[in-house]
């Protein structure tokens, strides 16, 4: 592995951690926030919903592996 | 002092003292069995790293629109704080060991004796060891520092509640002369998810362009809610977890 590629690589496992889904589920509910609000109505109720989801089913994915 | 300021120099100080204590105790099991001077060699360059980190990339961010640094470091602050929570819910559920300070000790001590003979005088491994566990685990505490900081542009505050932080764990660690095992660890790290993660999902909303009732003084329904959130979730997990092992 090149120095870059360990680099990137400990970038990636810096910013997302052990579970890329969440990482992506946080993008993805920033990204319907901020659609939302665009839209012109009020969007502050996704960020609480996706965290209560992104939560429950990383914690059942880990459950599930044994960690 | 306001009430977002408070919760700021709260976070960091406690994310800054888990970290340290976790740093303490490597530095502690190199210092003991290889060499003291060259471990705090390592220490001293790491936090001199760190230093750098935060000195150069603090302007930076904050030169950033608003808005931006917000849905970006919300997102960010996010993503840590769920893994923060996940992780200490799990160990107050049963369903993950705890971390042991004086385990990681014997370990880190056993590995250091059979690392070879010491040398005399610098003692390379002392230092390599030294250095890269300060720098790990200070990582996180820079970027929360800066994120944080950045945010409320106060990354002196910010700055000034982690040095605190490890003052006081260096302090206890020195009266103590041995690692801080009796630290309640996992309760400090559940604090710590429930404030990145209450703070990350309020910054990144607002960046995103929502506005939350009232104001920031939604962080005072935000940051409650989200501690109750985790602690029914422990509560539910650690009555599922004794009745699959009484059955």
């Amino acid at each position: 592995m090149s120095r870059a590629q360990a680099f990137l690589l400990a970038v990636w496992e810096f910013v997302v951690g052990d579970d890329w889904r969440t990482a992506l589920g946080v993008a993805l509910a920033l990204a319907l926030t901020a659609i939302i609000a665009g839209a012109g109505v009020s969007a502050w109720w996704v960020m609480p919903i996706a965290v209560i989801v992104l939560l429950a089913l990383s914690i059942r994915r880990a459950a599930r592996r044994g960690t | 002092m306001s009430g977002t300021e408070i919760g700021l120099a709260v976070s960091v100080f406690l994310a800054c003292a888990v970290e340290a204590v976790e740093a303490l105790t490597i530095v502690l099991a190199v210092g003991t069995t290889r060499s003291w001077s060259s471990a705090m060699s390592g220490v001293g360059a790491a936090t001199l790293a760190l230093a750098v980190i935060v000195t150069a990339l603090g302007p930076a961010l904050t030169s950033l629109p608003i808005d931006v640094l917000r849905v970006v470091v919300g997102g960010l602050l996010l993503i840590f704080g769920l893994q923060w929570l996940r992780k200490a819910i799990l160990r107050g559920a049963g369903l993950k060991a705890k971390h042991d300070e004086l385990e990681t000790y014997q370990q880190e001590a056993e590995t250091a004796r059979a690392a070879g003979a010491r040398h005399p005088g610098f003692d390379g491994y002392a230092f390599t060891i030294a250095f890269k566990g300060v720098l790990l685990e200070g990582l996180e505490v820079a970027f929360i520092v800066l994120t944080f900081g950045a945010n409320q542009h106060d990354v002196g505050l910010a700055a000034a509640a982690a040095g605190l932080a490890v003052l006081t764990v260096v302090v206890a660690g020195a009266a103590a002369r041995a690692p801080l095992a009796r630290v309640p660890e996992n309760m400090m790290k559940l604090a710590v998810g429930v404030m990145l993660s209450s703070f990350g999902m309020f910054w990144g909303a607002e960046g995103a362009g929502a506005h939350w009732p009232g104001g920031d003084a939604a962080l005072l329904a935000v940051i409650p809610s989200v501690l109750l959130a985790a602690l029914a979730t422990i509560w539910t997990l650690r009555r599922a977890v004794m009745s699959a092992t009484s059955v």
